[in-house]
């Protein structure tokens, strides 16, 4: 796992690609407590997502959850194999990015991979 | 503070994710998720724990007289161990609960109620008892492992002689020895299998689990949570209190009509059933075609009018696309219609598709 992913505590991962650009998803610890993922309802590109609000939901068989934007910015592009193979963020939630965004103005405080894991094993 | 069934240590050993439901912690799936859970119990066999179900024994000259006068369905042809399903009404023709109703013999009946409804029924059903009944709550004494799917005949016959088992679907036979543990074996379930629902004394619950999954292991067994129980069910099209049905609705409102006997001289709901005239709305199945997964309360329209609600919802593991069903005007439910369903916010297309979703071969 790349140094330069970070995590906010509502279990979305973000990774920078430079200052302005990141790929988020969903962690793995996410992934696990959702279970068996049906359905993936995506922004489209062009999109504003805005830092703590919902830019996705997940379905699992069970559930509706929302996903949370750890920055605010511009959809540059959304991972449509997503749309028919949700079970990949099952398999592999890091490697699963959601959305790329661009232009970020904000982020949330975040989390490193070290305070997450602290996080996910006291709770 | 939830209480733990019997086979709350086996759940945990198996990877079950808890979670609090109707009093008890149960678990929602094991490891390997719901849809794998699903399949098992559509293609092979499955194991649940349902000890969170209630058990009440009416003994007496006047247990059947009681019953039949409780449900809206017609006991009287039944004979000692045949199953029957039914809705419970109170006095203005909403439903209670929806039960089954053993009977053992003349004098002895078993009623098997929803979990979460328990003390309302005890409560509801002990102030309108008369004559010469006893009506006694034991849930709380028994287990009840649910083995279901294609296989599950496969693999009770290992632990007893298959003739001894119950041969036609809802029947049941007492004191059966499975493996030493004495059961009672019922040819029921809420999958839409063949299947099992076999109860014990608490005491053999961990015992019989164990057996059971040994028994199974070359078939492919696998222990079962409430998650893939609320999705079979849902295929199967059958209907969950609380969500199809409450106290509000009516059974023939709610599709139920077959349990429910007019003709019957009298029981508690008739006069309410009947006072409501002809039902105005009638319970149907959606499959969603757009993009979204319809849960229970989702407002369905037809041509910008609302038609209704959904009732339960979910993505179909077998069909591989998501199904509701849904509580809707009856001018509107033929099959075929096209509909759009509000999923939070979002106009999702849907059809009307018959029920049940899904039929065993």
């Amino acid at each position: 796992m790349s140094d330069k992913i970070l995590f906010m505590k509502s279990h979305e991962w973000v990774q920078f690609l430079d200052d302005t650009t990141a790929r988020i998803g969903i962690s793995d610890y996410a992934q696990s407590e959702l279970g068996d993922l049906v359905f993936i309802n995506l922004p489209e590109v062009g999109d504003e997502v805005i830092v703590g609000e919902s830019f996705a939901d997940v379905e699992s068989v069970k559930a509706v959850s929302n996903v949370y934007s750890p920055v605010t910015g511009t959809v540059k592009a959304v991972n449509e194999d997503l749309l028919d193979q949700p079970e990949l963020v099952n398999s592999e939630a890091m490697e699963t990015w959601f959305i790329e965004v661009e232009n970020i103005s904000d982020k949330a405080d975040l989390l490193s991979e070290l305070e997450y894991k602290k996080l996910i094993s006291e709770s | 503070m939830e209480k733990k069934t019997p086979l709350y240590d086996c759940h945990m050993e198996s990877g079950g994710k808890m979670v609090p439901f109707a009093g008890y912690l149960l678990p929602v799936q094991y490891k390997s998720g719901i849809i794998g859970e699903h399949m098992a119990v559509r293609k092979a066999v499955g194991i649940f724990d349902v000890s969170h179900m209630g058990e009440m024994i009416f003994r007496g000259k006047d247990a059947f007289d009681n019953i039949q006068m409780l449900v809206t369905n017609d006991c009287s042809h039944m004979t000692d161990g045949q199953v029957k399903y039914s809705p419970m009404c109170n006095g203005q023709g909403g439903v209670i609960d929806d039960v089954l109703i053993y009977r053992i013999n003349e004098e002895e009946y078993l009623m098997v109620v929803n979990a979460a409804n328990r003390h309302k029924d005890l409560e509801w059903m002990k102030g309108n008892l008369y004559g010469d009944v006893r009506l006694s709550d034991v849930s709380d004494e028994m287990s009840l492992i649910a083995l279901q799917g294609p296989l599950s005949n496969d693999v009770l016959s290992k632990l007893t002689n298959q003739e001894d088992l119950p041969q036609k679907y809802y029947t049941f036979v007492s004191n059966i020895n499975l493996s030493g543990i004495n059961c009672m074996v019922s040819r029921t379930g809420y999958t839409g299998e063949d299947g099992y629902e076999i109860f014990c004394e608490n005491r053999d619950a961990v015992r019989l689990w164990n057996l059971l999954l040994e028994a199974g292991a070359k078939h492919g067994i696998m222990p079962c949570g409430l998650g893939c129980r609320d999705t079979l069910r849902l295929e199967a099209g059958m209907p969950l209190y609380g969500h199809e049905m409450d106290e509000t609705i009516s059974p023939l409102e709610a599709g139920l009509g077959f349990a429910v006997k007019m003709t019957k001289d009298d029981f508690i709901g008739k006069r309410g059933i009947m006072a409501r005239g002809t039902p105005t709305i009638t319970r149907v199945g959606l499959k969603i075609t757009g993009r979204g997964i319809a849960r229970e309360n989702c407002t369905v329209l037809c041509d910008d009018k609302e038609i209704g609600r959904t009732t339960s919802g979910t993505h179909s593991p077998y069909l591989g696309y998501p199904i509701a069903m849904a509580l809707v005007d009856k001018d509107f439910s033929r099959i075929g219609t096209s509909l759009l369903v509000d999923v939070r916010g979002r106009k999702v297309e849907a059809e009307i598709i018959p029920l049940p979703f899904y039929k065993k071969a």
